[in-house]
Order: structure tokens, then sequence, then C-alpha cells
């Protein structure tokens, strides 16, 4: 069977979450290979440690942006509400209230 | 006393290559679970919302308990869904395990820091404990041996919990959404970025990281306005990275 058959059936799904595991897996395991060989660098590791808040800015915005004013109004108030309270179903809940109650209003 | 006289010979404090392997035991492991407990509230939360979403995008039950299975990532299977499809190519799966590389190269520092723990023991153990190793075992397992702990059990017992939390609340997340007939309404479409915001939180460690962030939020939005695709995720995310490593130090 080829890719292309394969990739064309019901199996399809399961291909990307594979390659998902796969991908994933090997960011796992290689930080304890490399170690063993190498030493990261100062600057390496500034690097990784900007990278968790950068994806999350990196995706939240354009997103915000695409989805209009009820979603950016929901990111700020999930911001404002994880801030006051560093409660995550608090922050869920009056993000997703203010989408809701801002798209029943007609914005 | 040999050992060190060696590595005095040779010029060198390597640690001596035959290090006894640590021990791994279940006590180990009970205690490990035991210490996600405090944790469960936030990763329950973050379980149920993806599956939720993941719901709402359109996938079957089967295989968002596979992604939460096997990924086992929450933050990356938050992305993935962005970019799910009814037709997949190779383009399109290798874009998606890209994002998913990307949104996990964390987890190499994380596998960095714990590898002097780690490496005294059998390949094939390391490598299980790997496939369970998360943000929330990690940080658990950091404490535990900088305490002086040196039993893997405790990561795995940590690991394994959390896991089982994971997949089973992905699932029940999922049959929720899988209700609301109309996600739309209650705003479960953009689920993803309100919940990524409130994520973004917690991860805040001073001004350094203020002009990354900025540099990774700006870049996405450009190349969101000029690409099409989730391009955006991995340039706003490798544009962060770069300006983190060539920040100026405080």
């Amino acid at each position: 069977m080829t890719i292309e058959a394969l990739l064309a059936g019901p199996a399809a799904p399961y291909v990307a979450i594979a390659a998902m595991a796969l991908a994933t897996y090997l960011c796992r395991a290689s930080g304890v290979v490399l170690m063993s060989r190498v030493h990261l660098t100062p600057r390496v590791t500034r690097a990784l440690a900007a990278l968790p808040g950068s994806i999350v800015v990196a995706t939240v915005m354009p997103l915000a942006w695409q989805a209009g004013l009820p979603a950016m109004a929901g990111v700020a108030a999930a911001l404002v509400t994880m801030t006051a309270l560093r409660y995550e179903l608090a922050a869920l809940m009056a993000g997703l209230g203010t989408v809701a109650a801002l798209r029943a209003l007609g914005l | 006393m040999s050992d060190a006289l060696t590595n005095r010979a040779y010029g060198c404090n390597r640690v001596a290559p035959r290090m006894s392997s640590p021990p791994c035991t279940l006590r180990a492991a009970a205690h490990g679970a035991r210490l996600t407990l405090p944790l469960l509230p936030g990763i329950t939360v973050f379980a149920a919302a993806f599956g939720a979403a993941a719901a709402g995008k359109g996938m079957t039950f089967a295989q968002v308990v596979a992604m939460s299975g096997f990924v086992y990532a929450g933050a990356s299977q938050m992305v993935a869904l962005e970019l799910w499809r009814d037709v997949w190519s190779l383009p399109t799966i290798a874009a998606v395990a890209a994002v998913t590389a990307v949104v996990n190269a964390r987890m190499i520092l994380m596998g960095a820091a714990i590898q002097p723990w780690l490496a005294p023991a059998p390949v094939s153990r390391n490598a299980l404990q790997l496939f369970f190793l998360t943000d929330a075992s990690w940080l658990l397992g950091t404490r535990y041996n900088a305490e002086g702990g040196r039993d893997h059990g405790m990561l795995f017992g940590a690991g394994i919990a959390l896991w089982v939390v994971w997949v089973a609340t992905t699932a029940l997340g999922y049959l929720a959404g899988a209700l609301v007939t109309d996600p739309r309404r209650f705003g479960l479409d953009v689920l993803m970025p309100v919940f990524f915001a409130a994520m973004l939180v917690p991860l805040w460690k001073g001004p350094r990281l203020a002009r990354p962030w900025a540099v990774a939020g700006a870049v996405a939005l450009a190349v969101k306005a000029l690409v099409p695709g989730y391009l955006f995720i991995i340039a706003g995310a490798l544009a962060g990275m770069a300006a983190g490593a060539f920040g100026r130090d405080d």
C-alpha cells in the first residue's frame, strides 16, 4: 500500500497522531541523549526558556485577532481573572462567558 | 576512593563510568503519584477543555483517546486541533508534526536537566520513563531529586498517574463537549486561545521574558497576515526563542 493510499483512507488521522507522537517522543528523549554528549550553552538555555510563553503568545494573538472582538475580550477576561485568582477553571469560565455574552449581544 | 584517584589521575572530574543504577521501587512510585494530587485540579480542567475542544473540531472519540494516550502533551495537542482536518496529505502531516515538535521543544531542556539523575539507569528503563515525562512530573521530580531522592519509581509514579488522569479526563471532556450542539454559542470554538491566555500567567517569571514574548506576538501577527496556514505559530515561537537567546542579561 502506498503512502498516498494510506492517507486517502480512514487511517489518515491516526498517521497524523503517530507523527505527533513520534515528534513528541523525540523531544522527550533528545535532552537526555544530547546531555550525555554535549553541554547546553547558556544561550541555548535562554532560548528554550523563552519558548513556552512565546508559543502561547504566538498562538493566541493571531487566533483571537482572526476570531474578532468577542474572542479578544474573552482572552483579556481570562488573563485578568487568572492574574487575580490563579485558578484555571475561573479563568476559563470568565473567558468563555465573555465570548458567549458578547456574541449573544450580536457583536 | 579508587574512583577518585582514577579521576585525579586522568585530570578530569567526570562521574565514574560504573555508577550503581538508582533504585526503582513501587513505594517511591506511590509517593510520586501522591505528589501529583495538588496539581490535579489544573490538569483536569486542561484535559476536559482539550476534550471538549476536540469534540468541537469534529474528531472522533477514538482519535481523541489515541492522541491523549500516545502524544500525552497537552499544549501541543491543543495547537494541533487548530491544524486538524478531514483530508490529510504528506505536507499537512509534516506540518502538524513540525508544529508539535516546536511546541514540545521545551522538553529537550527538561530532559537535559534530569539527565544526571537518569543516566546511570539501564537504557530500556529510561526509554520508557521518558515517554511519561511531562511538565508536572518533571517539576516534582527535580524537586525530589534536589532534596536527595534518587528512586526512579517516584518519576514513574508521577508520570503514570498524570497520564491516567489526562487520558480519562480528555475522554470525559470529549463526551461532554459532544453534547453541545452549537459550540459557537458557548464560545467553545475559541476555547483554545482563551485557555492558552490563562496559561500564560503562571509562565510569567518577570520582565526578562517580556521582550521575547512581544517579539513572538508581533512576528506571529505579521506572518499570519502574509502567509496562509499555521506557519505563524512556528515563526512566532522561533522569533521569541531568538529574542530570548540574543537578549541582554539583566
